[in-house]
């Protein structure tokens, strides 16, 4: 019988392809997380008045807070789906390395919740009355951000998906590593703001999000031993 | 197919030494020492709850056991890891299927992952053979206890595993269909493999002295 070696490229593309057309076929997954982020965006400005200084002090603060949770609601799908149904173990037990597999889920994660964040965020900063000037931190902060977000989720994640109800613990696993991207995230668009450079902040974001893209798959790869055993 | 197939006949395929495992307080295997060989199909009997799924998660090294070691072909499977996982194939009581997905993509799915070959022709036929064409751009959401199995299961007829660890692989299958799976098993152990599987059912098809047995009991402390 045939035996294929499959690449690493066409293991990850496999299974990114399988998560995506899951997420086509159950669109709660991917409108779920960005109405969540839409209208917690939106209740800012009713809550606190039209001022527009005011707004637009706070926006990026706003912003990023709500990408954080928005991606935390999110999470849960990452590998609980597939726990539930014995594909997990499939995959843990295929002869393929796990880091490519978890890799590409998280990849596929990201697309899904990460990508829509970005691309929506600036319209709804025009509604915070986000400074003109950081629009371009905005975006750069989210594109490198984001993704560490999925990356240090997936950690989580893979350390509570045993458990019935791990929704608490997970917020309380996530969340304190969540805490550096906001600081750093939130002082560029600041900095951006006054028109001074934040490359330094911005390559703070880039060292989280490589080393997370680097050392986070083995570590969800573990996690997910271990929750499996 | 020649009989030498798998070219595993030498040395035990699988293995186990010392086995203990603990569960919940409970002491579910103590000291279990067992030896497969090519060409064997071995039942795991016991009443529920008696360590049965344990014994065969720890087998397939997915469940870390309390003390021993499970070797394939003498090597630890936690040294071999990506050998013994080529060798092996393990359907749990949890099949693996998704819901979202029809029944071609889920095989393909499944067999890709395992580096079988997974074009469109093969799947058909593979798919005709758990009976199940007709069905193949259905969601398996909508098929039922059985058929959803069925996906599972088809990926013993393509299987190049030696190694068939299979956790009630009987659950919802109708008459005609265990008696293919048994049919399945016999072609499986002539070619050089083995079988491990818990039922509860006898295996009808085959003579009694040819199934080896693992008894587990409550073991009392």
């Amino acid at each position: 019988m045939s035996l294929i070696n499959l690449s690493y490229s066409a293991v990850f593309s496999l299974v990114l392809k399988r998560d995506l057309t899951i997420a086509m076929r159950h669109k709660d997954d991917i409108i779920n997380p960005l109405l969540f982020f839409v209208i917690v965006i939106t209740l800012f400005p009713l809550g606190i008045g039209p001022e527009a200084q005011t707004l637009s002090r706070i926006a990026p603060g706003i912003i990023w807070v709500a990408a954080l949770l928005s991606t935390l609601l999110s999470l849960d799908r990452l590998f609980k789906s597939d726990h539930n149904d014995g594909s997990l173990e499939q995959m843990l037990l295929s002869p393929q390395p796990v880091f490519i597999l978890v890799l590409a889920k998280i990849f596929a994660h990201w697309l899904i919740t990460g990508l829509p964040l970005i691309l929506i965020a600036p319209l709804l900063a025009v509604l915070l009355h986000l400074n003109e000037q950081s629009y371009g931190a905005l975006f750069l902060t989210l594109l490198l951000g984001t993704p560490v977000l999925s990356l240090l989720g997936a950690i989580g994640v893979g350390l509570t998906v045993g458990i019935k109800k791990g929704g608490v613990l997970l917020s309380l696993l996530v969340l304190p590593l969540y805490i550096p991207v906001l600081i750093f995230a939130t002082s560029a668009i600041d900095t951006a703001a006054l028109g001074l450079p934040y490359s330094g902040q911005l390559a703070i974001i880039a060292a989280l999000f490589f080393g997370s893209l680097t050392l986070a798959p083995f570590a969800v790869g573990a996690a997910l031993k271990i929750s499996t055993n | 197919m020649s009989t030498a197939q798998f070219a595993c006949q030498l040395t035990p395929l699988l293995s186990a030494t010392s086995l203990t495992c603990i569960r919940e307080d409970r002491l579910l295997l103590d000291q279990l020492n067992i030896e497969i060989n090519a060409g064997d199909i071995v039942q795991v009997e016991g009443p529920n709850g008696s360590g049965k799924t344990s014994l065969l998660r720890i087998l397939a090294g997915l469940s870390q056991p309390f003390e021993g070691e499970v070797f394939f072909k003498n090597e630890s499977i936690r040294q071999s890891r990506e050998e013994f996982h080529q060798s092996l194939l393990y359907l749990g009581h949890l099949p693996g299927v998704k819901d979202e997905m029809n029944a071609q993509e889920n095989l393909s799915f499944n067999l890709a992952l395992h580096g079988l070959n997974n074009d469109t022709k093969n799947i058909e036929q593979i798919l005709s053979e758990v009976s199940l064409t007709g069905f193949e751009d259905s969601l398996a959401s909508h098929l039922s206890a059985g058929q959803h199995r069925r996906i599972a299961l088809a990926r013993l007829y393509k299987s190049n595993a030696c190694i068939w660890i299979l956790d009630e692989p009987f659950t919802a299958i109708d008459k005609q269909g265990v008696y293919a799976l048994e049919q399945l098993f016999k072609a499986h152990i002539n070619q050089g493999g083995c079988v491990i599987l818990t039922t509860h059912q006898d295996l009808l098809t085959f003579e009694p002295s040819q199934v080896k047995k693992i008894t587990l009991d409550y073991v009392f402390e």
